[in-house]
């Protein structure tokens, strides 16, 4: 329990030297950030060109889909924020530098995700919190303590379940160091797939990335639950309560894939 | 003349080298496009349950516009590029400056290279799973085919013209990283690769058909899927060489006002 405590600190530590370091080039910064903010603009536009031609998408209203939207990008963006730097891990692979990391005494994981922060990615999920407050206002939603809960616990959940995605897609670079891209698909894959109903997906599109990988309770489930939509795929109303503990399960599946491939490195030979 | 062909021919076989060097990562991508293929295909196979027909596009249309997208993200290399920018901040540039070939032109006939090795092992296979997954429709005929790879050559050309000229910030700015992201963003909106320019509202196609985007991706799917036909063709083809040509000699010119202000430091 103590070492975990030490472990939270220093993360704490590492966060705080990465954003005072980002901070000295103030203009620099704000020009990253704001840039950031606007650019995620336009990837909402899709959506928006989207309903200029059909007034619902698989019986989705706009505001509905902008809620699927906001949740799945706000926990995106702080799984970027979190694990973002797994991007960059394949070239340590590459370079043999993952050696390095397996002679210090903190866990491997640990080390390659605290390698850099990039305070800027928070303009990402700036707008996606207005995306979510577009959406919150243009639903009427019925508020009551279930309903709350389970959309505080949402984003959380989702965050978890996504940076568990990325940790697992990311081991393949431990086998084949130039299939990296094949991590896309279920990485910035899964930000495009939780953005829009599920419903819309073929039955085993739907099996493979909404179940099997459980990226359906990011959003989907969460939001049939908040909205007291009834599913358009006739699945119980009690799947969005079920979000944390998929979290979990997908948190623990992802630490042991991530051990069983580090055992698996075979270093640069350099 | 003779002997800068044969140059140019010679870089464009390293520049197919380069990618077919690592068949795994072909192979990835290739997973990658093809799953993308797949979703983006249900959600916007999803408006033609409300409507039969949006902008001349049907369902069958906007399903192949799809697939053909997916194939031409390696093609056309509508995502990142920085090779130059990094190497003009690392000052490598300077070797391609003493060489007896512009390194627009030897950049380009690179790039040439790179999209036919991109064409044929990342393009040919989606459109292959799309084609045997789904009921795509195919160019009218021949001349239709014939005007199809012209347009998508054209489309190499014009997305290369556009990424060597977002690159050539890098001999002014220290952190290029934006206005890349900023031309990455708005290159993929407005050439139609995330939603056809047909379904856009009209003001915002307007502004899409001002831009060169269209003639990175929607043009040759337009002649493709036969939403421009006939003589139409013909004005489609002289649009994306005019922005070809037109790009290309901005390169040139922006590329030398920046190698006066190059400094290179040590050596």
């Amino acid at each position: 329990m103590g070492e975990r405590i030490d472990g939270i600190r220093l993360y704490g530590r590492l966060v705080a030297a990465r954003v005072r370091a980002q901070l000295q080039y103030r203009t620099s910064f704000a020009l990253d950030l704001a840039g950031n903010f606007f650019i995620s603009f336009l990837d909402f536009a899709a959506i928006l060109v989207i309903f200029s031609n059909v007034p619902q998408l698989g019986g989705w209203s706009v505001a509905e889909v902008a809620l699927l939207y906001g949740m799945s990008n706000l926990a995106f963006a702080l799984t970027d924020f979190a694990v973002g730097e797994l991007d960059q891990f394949p070239q340590q692979i590459r370079d043999g530098t993952f050696d390095q990391v397996l002679i210090r005494p903190r866990g491997t994981l640990f080390q390659v995700v605290t390698g850099n922060f990039q305070l800027r990615r928070l303009g990402k999920a700036l707008q996606a919190l207005l995306i979510l407050g577009y959406a919150l206002t243009a639903l009427p939603i019925e508020w009551t303590v279930d309903r709350l809960l389970v959309f505080a616990l949402a984003v959380p959940a989702g965050t978890v379940i996504f940076c568990s995605v990325w940790v697992v897609a990311i081991c393949i670079v431990f086998w084949a160091v130039d299939g990296r891209e094949a991590a896309n698909a279920f990485t910035y894959g899964g930000q495009f797939f939780t953005q829009f109903p599920i419903n819309i997906y073929d039955r085993w599109l739907r099996r493979f990335l909404a179940y099997a990988v459980p990226l359906a309770f990011v959003a989907y489930f969460p939001a049939l639950y908040v909205l007291h939509k009834s599913d358009p795929l006739g699945l119980p109303a009690w799947l969005g309560l079920l979000s944390p503990l998929v979290a979990l399960a997908a948190a623990v599946a992802a630490g042991a894939v991530w051990g069983g491939a580090v055992r698996h490195y075979r270093s640069a030979g350099g | 003349m003779i002997a800068a062909l044969r140059a140019d021919l010679e870089i464009a076989r390293r520049g197919y080298a380069r990618y077919a060097a690592y068949p795994v990562a072909t192979l990835a991508g290739l997973f990658t496009n093809t799953l993308f293929g797949f979703m983006r295909g249900f959600v916007l196979l999803a408006l033609f349950e409300q409507r039969s027909e949006i902008g001349g596009y049907d369902a069958a249309a906007t399903l192949t516009y799809t697939w053909l997208t997916q194939a031409l993200i390696a093609t056309v290399f509508i995502w990142g590029w920085l090779d130059l920018a990094i190497r003009i901040r690392s000052g490598d540039i300077v070797t391609d400056l003493v060489r007896p070939i512009h390194p627009l032109r030897a950049a380009l006939a690179n790039d040439l290279g790179r999209s036919a090795y991109h064409a044929v092992f990342r393009g040919v296979p989606v459109l292959l799973v799309g084609a045997l997954m789904f009921d795509l429709i195919a160019p009218a005929g021949p001349l239709e085919w014939f005007a199809f790879f012209v347009s998508a050559a054209l489309a190499v050309v014009v997305s290369f013209a556009f990424r060597f000229l977002y690159n050539i910030p890098a001999f002014w700015l220290l952190d290029f990283r934006g206005i890349a992201v900023l031309a990455m963003i708005l290159s993929s909106l407005f050439s139609g690769f995330v939603i056809p320019i047909a379904f856009f509202p009209d003001w915002l196609a307007a502004i899409a058909h001002a831009t060169p985007f269209p003639a990175m991706v929607q043009i040759p799917i337009d002649i493709f899927v036969g939403a421009v036909r006939g003589p139409q063709i013909a004005v489609a083809l002289a649009v994306q060489a005019a922005w070809a040509a037109g790009l290309l000699l901005l390169c040139r010119v922006c590329f030398a006002l920046g190698v006066r202000r190059l400094v290179v430091q040590g050596g």
